[in-house]
C-alpha cells in the first residue's frame, strides 16, 4: 500500500485549502492516511482556518464521513473553523441523507468558501 | 448457495476478513454492472452500498478475524443486480443501531453505513440473526 500524499495543501492568506487527491475515498488504508494527514494540519501545523475541497472526489463511504466528523471536532476544539466545498451532487446527497449537511459548513465553490472566512 | 433466483450471470466467492479482498469483489460487481450498462447513478449507489455492506461484514461481523470468512454471492439480469453478504459473526439487531441523524448522535463518527445503503438501494434486508445482508438495485430510469 502506497503511503503517498492524499491531500494537496495550499495557502491563501491565513486560510489553508486541502484538496483531496483521490477520486474514491473508500479504501480503509486510504481513509486512515487521509485522517492522519488532515489531523496533522491542526495538531502539528496549528492551522486554524481550513477548507476541504472535494472537487476530485467521486465516491465517499461512511468511514470517510467519520474522519470528517473527527476533523471538524479537532478544528473546533482548537478554536478554528472548517469549511467543505466543491462537493458534487451525488456526494452531497450522502451528507444530506446523514444530516451532516447540518453539522458541516458547506459551500458550493472554493471561492464561496474563501468568502468571508 | 444462498441466492436462489435465476440470473443471467451468477457468482459466489468466499474471502478472508481482509478489506482489500472485499475491494476486489466490489470491483468485479461494478464491472459486471457496467457490462450490463446500468446507469452511472445505479453504479454509484451500488458501489456505496457494497462498500458499507462488505466493510460491516468484515469489521463489525467478523471483527477483522482472519480465521473467519465472508461469503459474497451476486447475480445480475438486465433488470436487477442482487448481492448477498454473509459473515461469521454473532449478528446484531437492527433496532440496536442508534439513529445517526439524531442530534445527540450527529457528531459520532460511526453508524451511517446502514442508513446510506437503505437510501441508495431498492432493497436492503438482514436475516433475523443479523449476519446475512441482502441488497438489490433495480435498473433506474437514467
Amino acid at each position: 500500500m502506497a503511503t503517498g500524499r492524499r491531500i494537496d495543501v495550499e495557502e491563501v492568506g491565513d486560510v489553508t485549502i486541502a484538496t483531496f487527491v483521490d477520486r474514491k475515498i473508500l479504501d480503509e488504508n486510504n481513509i486512515q492516511q487521509i485522517g492522519s494527514q488532515l489531523f496533522a494540519l491542526v495538531e502539528e501545523d496549528g492551522r486554524k482556518r481550513i477548507i476541504l475541497d472535494f472537487s476530485n472526489v467521486e465516491y465517499l463511504s461512511s468511514a470517510a464521513l467519520g474522519k470528517l466528523i473527527t476533523m471538524d471536532k479537532k478544528v473546533k476544539g482548537a478554536g478554528g473553523k472548517l469549511r467543505l466545498c466543491a462537493i458534487r451532487p451525488d456526494i452531497y446527497e450522502v451528507f444530506a441523507i446523514t444530516k451532516l449537511n447540518k453539522l458541516f459548513d458547506i459551500k458550493d465553490t472554493q471561492e464561496d468558501a474563501l468568502q468571508g472566512f | 448457495m444462498i441466492l436462489a433466483e435465476k440470473f443471467d450471470e451468477f457468482f459466489s466467492e468466499r474471502i478472508p476478513s481482509d478489506t482489500a479482498r472485499g475491494q476486489e469483489i466490489q470491483e468485479r460487481i461494478i464491472a459486471l454492472m457496467e457490462k450490463y450498462e446500468f446507469s452511472e447513478r445505479d453504479v454509484f449507489s451500488t458501489r456505496l452500498a457494497l462498500e458499507e455492506g462488505i466493510i460491516n461484514a468484515i469489521k463489525h461481523g467478523n471483527r477483522m478475524d482472519l480465521d473467519k470468512t465472508v461469503l459474497i454471492e451476486w447475480g445480475i439480469t438486465k433488470e436487477v443486480v442482487k448481492v448477498v453478504i454473509e459473515d461469521q459473526g454473532e449478528g446484531f439487531r437492527l433496532e440496536d443501531v442508534p439513529d445517526p441523524t439524531a442530534d445527540e448522535n450527529l457528531e459520532r463518527p460511526c453508524g451511517r453505513g446502514i442508513m446510506l445503503m437503505r437510501a441508495f438501494m431498492d432493497v436492503i434486508e438482514y436475516n433475523s440473526k443479523g449476519n446475512v445482508l441482502t441488497i438489490e438495485k433495480r435498473r433506474g430510469d437514467e
